[in-house]
């Protein structure tokens, strides 16, 4: 599942569009983001799941918004209406979600071999949401798992 | 497969279908020229086009039938049941050809000999000689047809030899199947078609439709951002043009999402067809009818509930509808009507199935659902008829005693009952035995167009669908309406009657309520229990689509589903039905319906002898006085404990006793009343603080219940009182304290 959505440029290059939440730095492959957009209008839904942030109008249809500060169980954001504010959409059997991160970052080429598996002292939920943490110069990429990143059925 | 033959097959198939229903109707009105014009035209059709294409056997088997139907329409012949069988027969035949070519690609090798005989010796009732060869290519035929034919397949003939062995097809004269004809223009065919109704519709794949939809919703979002920007224009010299816009673009939604939507009726264009088909074969006299027809449903729903409903109504004929004779000997009218309703409601496609036959015979359900090991005679014994006749939806489950050719094979009403759960739907059934049974399908609305009243609640919009809505009421200082409260319960005062409220703040859990503005009360219907839905601030009505919430939001019975608004927002489209069991209407009307019922409580107007007593409360509470065996009154002392659990000795044997307040204060000492209800030979006592008195009244449930264990609020005696549901406590206690089976010692 990990390496479904990964282009490979040459043997083991990978394609990650990077975000950042939270001052830290995230990466989900390239192939799996649809479209990426600024905020506008997010319709609350009393009562949903907390990592629901709301619904948004994506040219005619409704795509649910992940909040992942929520999600990956950090602190809110402090400027919650900032204007490098982006969701990262993302499609998963059919269905859309669009990820509302802090800003969007370049598109970088990661090594595989240069993947390391995350820390045993991860925090349990992003052992879980965690594909793999990349070196990238002075700081540290973390990619996830977007099927795993959706799967919040179970909190519903 | 080629173009054409594709084609071909799908006009071919939409035609038998309009034969089918044109049969139906021309078999009861046999005199109707304009009705068997138009029979003969398609059937004329079929068999010009199945010439054109080469086709020999199809074009045998409809040239057959379009003799018949020409004697008709000259009257030469006489329109009997038997003849239309023929002709009938003859349709699924060629239905049948058809299905095997559209498999195959090619025509099917094989005889009809048999059928076309039947057929010819119906056209021509002096020689009745079953093996005689259709007259296919005579003169007396089509000739131009069959010249044409004979042409293209001399030209063909040495091209494809092996398709058609000249074996066999011994009555057809044509040795091969032309694979793709030459673009000819056949004279007939050209002719049919032009005359055809068929010019006022076209066929669009669905596909394209779907592309459109998307467009168009792009398009909105458009608008919407010039919209703006033109507000902050000074100079709004494009506001003008904009507004034309903004018209043309609604418009433009609305009506692509009306492309998609079918109306049911298309679904039940084969059913008069069945049932006159059982009719015949039965000798029952049975009339469909049918309302709602033009009811909207979303394509896709649509051909779910095709075969369902087939299976139904096939049903409701076979084994639900009785014989002329019976019926008669029943007092009823001969002929039994099957009805069949499809409407809009609460946000959801009701179909209805009432037949006026014998109804379930429950006895029978109850003896099968034993047979078939489905449920022990205990558990038998403490269902009620309704749930017992819940069994005809279990799998391998039919009571026809004998099989026919169209149902009783034990696959039936579990198959439906699967289908329609698939699209998310319910099905119910009652049954009156001698009186009918009806069958109500509810499919939810996805995708279906409703008008939606937009509401707003701190700060967010909702939609609620209108057809709940019956009435709005605007409440505060400043009208003459005022949410009261009753212990945290708000209510309003509407005509004389308490409508509980359901404030959608306290129901979303949102921010609490600031100042005191006026708030609006939705009276809200969902099926017999009304209340108010209070909101903020009421807008509009917009025409929405309905489309299913993510799987992420799915599973909150609040909301029936989310849509787009005309101005690109997402809003949360409220159901009623999920609002209203989350209140405890839904389950109170239940309940409530039950217990009058069991009661024996009869409709309004009729009075209700009442016991009226208070236990845990200052509130009055009341139970059916006929419920209660006896009122006694014991020393306090004498209840004892057995397995944590209270009891008292009576009458040589022990009575648990069970407090209507789960917290209720056991006396140590003094007097005990006690109200004593009998089941099923076991006494159950129900403490009680005193018996107040015992009341003679209308009694209508004015609240419907804020716990368990109480059906409602009434006005008994011009006191507000509490309708205790005495089944709950009895029923609940019961199956604790004495198990499910009743038969040793009492």
């Amino acid at each position: 599942m990990a390496e479904a959505g990964k282009t490979r440029t040459d043997e083991d290059q990978a394609a990650y569009v990077t975000f950042t939440v939270a001052d830290h730095y995230f990466g989900v492959p390239v192939m799996r983001v649809q479209d990426i957009l600024t905020p506008d209008a997010i319709a609350r839904v009393p009562l949903g799941p907390p990592d629901v942030r709301g619904l948004i109008n994506l040219r005619g249809r409704i795509v649910t918004v992940i909040d992942m500060r929520t999600r990956l169980a950090l602190d809110a954001a402090p400027d919650d209406a900032s204007s490098t504010r982006r969701c990262v959409t993302v499609e998963s059997d059919g269905e859309f979600y669009t990820l509302l991160v802090d800003g969007v970052g370049d598109v970088v080429n990661l090594n595989e071999r240069d993947r390391e598996r995350g820390p045993a002292t991860l925090d349990p939920t992003w052992r879980e949401l965690v594909d793999g943490v990349f070196r990238a110069g002075d700081t540290l990429l973390v990619t996830l798992d977007v099927e795993r990143l959706l799967n919040i059925r179970g909190k519903a | 497969m080629d173009d054409l033959l594709n084609e071909f097959l799908t006009e071919t198939n939409e035609s038998l279908g309009t034969l089918d229903v044109e049969l139906v109707r021309f078999e009861r009105e046999p005199s109707d020229a304009t009705i068997l014009g138009n029979i003969f035209r398609l059937m004329h059709t079929i068999k010009g086009t199945c010439g054109f294409l080469g086709l020999p056997r199809l074009e045998a088997i409809a040239h057959a039938g379009e003799n018949v139907l020409g004697k008709f329409r000259d009257g030469e012949l006489p329109v009997t049941p038997d003849a239309v069988t023929i002709i009938l027969r003859c349709i699924d035949h060629i239905r049948r050809l058809l299905a095997e070519l559209e498999a195959a690609g090619k025509e099917p090798e094989g005889h009809d000999g048999a059928l076309i005989g039947q057929i010819n010796a119906i056209a021509e009732p002096r020689k009745s000689d079953p093996a005689e060869p259709p007259p296919v290519f005579d003169d007396a035929g089509f000739p131009v047809a069959a010249e044409l034919l004979a042409e293209v397949a001399h030209a063909l003939s040495g091209s494809v030899p092996e398709l058609y062995s000249p074996a066999a097809a011994p009555e057809i004269a044509l040795p091969a199947e032309p694979p793709r004809p030459q673009p000819i223009k056949d004279p007939p065919v050209a002719e049919a078609k032009e005359s055809a109704l068929a010019a006022s519709s076209i066929r669009v794949n669905v596909d394209v439709i779907e592309n459109l939809m998307t467009l168009i919703s792009e398009l909105v979002l458009t608008r919407n951002q010039l919209m703006q920007l033109e507000r902050s224009q000074k100079s709004g010299e494009f506001k003008i043009p904009l507004q034309r816009l903004s018209h043309i673009t609604s418009e433009l939604q609305d009506g692509v999402t009306r492309m998609r939507m079918q109306p049911i009726g298309n679904a039940w264009a084969k059913l008069p067809r069945i049932v006159r088909d059982l009719c015949v074969e039965s000798g029952k006299k049975i009339e469909l009818v049918q309302r709602g027809a033009d009811t909207e449903l979303d394509r896709q729903v649509l051909e779910m509930i095709k075969d369902p409903l087939t299976h139904m109504i096939r049903n409701s004929a076979d084994h639900g509808i009785e014989s002329a004779a019976d019926r008669l000997a029943a007092g009823k009218p001969e002929t039994g009507t099957i009805a069949l309703e499809a409407y809009h409601e609460g946000g959801h496609i009701f179909i209805r199935i009432a037949d006026d036959g014998r109804g379930l015979d429950a006895e029978r359900i109850r003896r099968k659902a034993l047979a078939n090991g489905l449920a022990s005679e205990g558990e038998l014994a403490g269902m009620s008829e309704q749930q017992i006749l819940q069994f005809v939806f279990r799998a391998g489950f039919s009571t026809a005693e004998k099989v026919t050719s169209v149902s009783g094979r034990g696959v039936g009403m579990d198959v439906v009952r699967t289908n329609v759960e698939r699209i998310g739907g319910t099905i119910e059934m009652t049954s009156e035995a001698g009186h009918g049974t009806t069958f109500l399908i509810k499919i939810p609305l996805t995708l279906a167009i409703v008008s939606a009243l937009i509401v707003e609640t701190a700060g967010q919009r909702f939609a609620v669908p209108q057809i709940n809505v019956i009435e709005l009421v605007r409440a505060g200082a400043r009208s003459g309406a005022r949410i009261e409260t009753i212990k945290n319960a708000p209510v309003l005062r509407l005509r004389d009657r308490l409508l509980p409220l359901v404030p959608l703040r306290t129901l979303l859990e949102m921010a609490p309520r600031q100042g005191k503005n006026d708030e609006f009360v939705l009276v809200t219907q969902v099926g017999a229990s009304t209340f108010g839905i209070v909101v903020d601030r009421v807008f509009d009505t917009e025409e929405i689509v309905v489309k299913p919430v993510a799987p992420i939001l799915r599973g909150n019975p609040f909301y029936a589903g989310n849509t787009i608004l005309g101005d690109g927002s997402v809003i949360m489209i409220l159901d009623p039905n999920g609002i209203s069991a989350a209140a405890g209407q839904g389950k109170a009307a239940m309940a409530a319906a039950a217990a009058a019922q069991s009661a024996g409580a009869q409709r309004e107007g009729a009075r209700t002898s009442l016991l009226l007593f208070r236990a845990g409360g200052a509130s009055l509470k009341a139970v059916p006085l006929d419920s209660v065996a006896r009122i006694e009154e014991v020393d306090a002392r004498t209840i004892e404990r057995v397995g944590g659990r209270p009891v008292v000795q009576y009458r040589e044997h022990l009575m648990p006793l069970i407090a209507i307040d789960s917290d209720h204060p056991w006396k140590d000492s003094g007097k005990q009343p006690i109200l004593v209800f009998d089941k099923a030979g076991r006494a159950l006592g129900i403490v009680v603080d005193e018996v107040v008195d015992i009341a003679s009244d209308h009694v209508s449930i004015e609240l419907t219940a804020s716990r368990e264990g109480l059906l409602g609020s009434a006005i008994v005696a011009g006191r507000a009182t509490d309708l205790v549901d005495i089944e709950h406590y009895v029923e609940r206690n019961f199956s604790t304290w004495f198990g499910a089976t009743t038969g040793e010692a009492a």
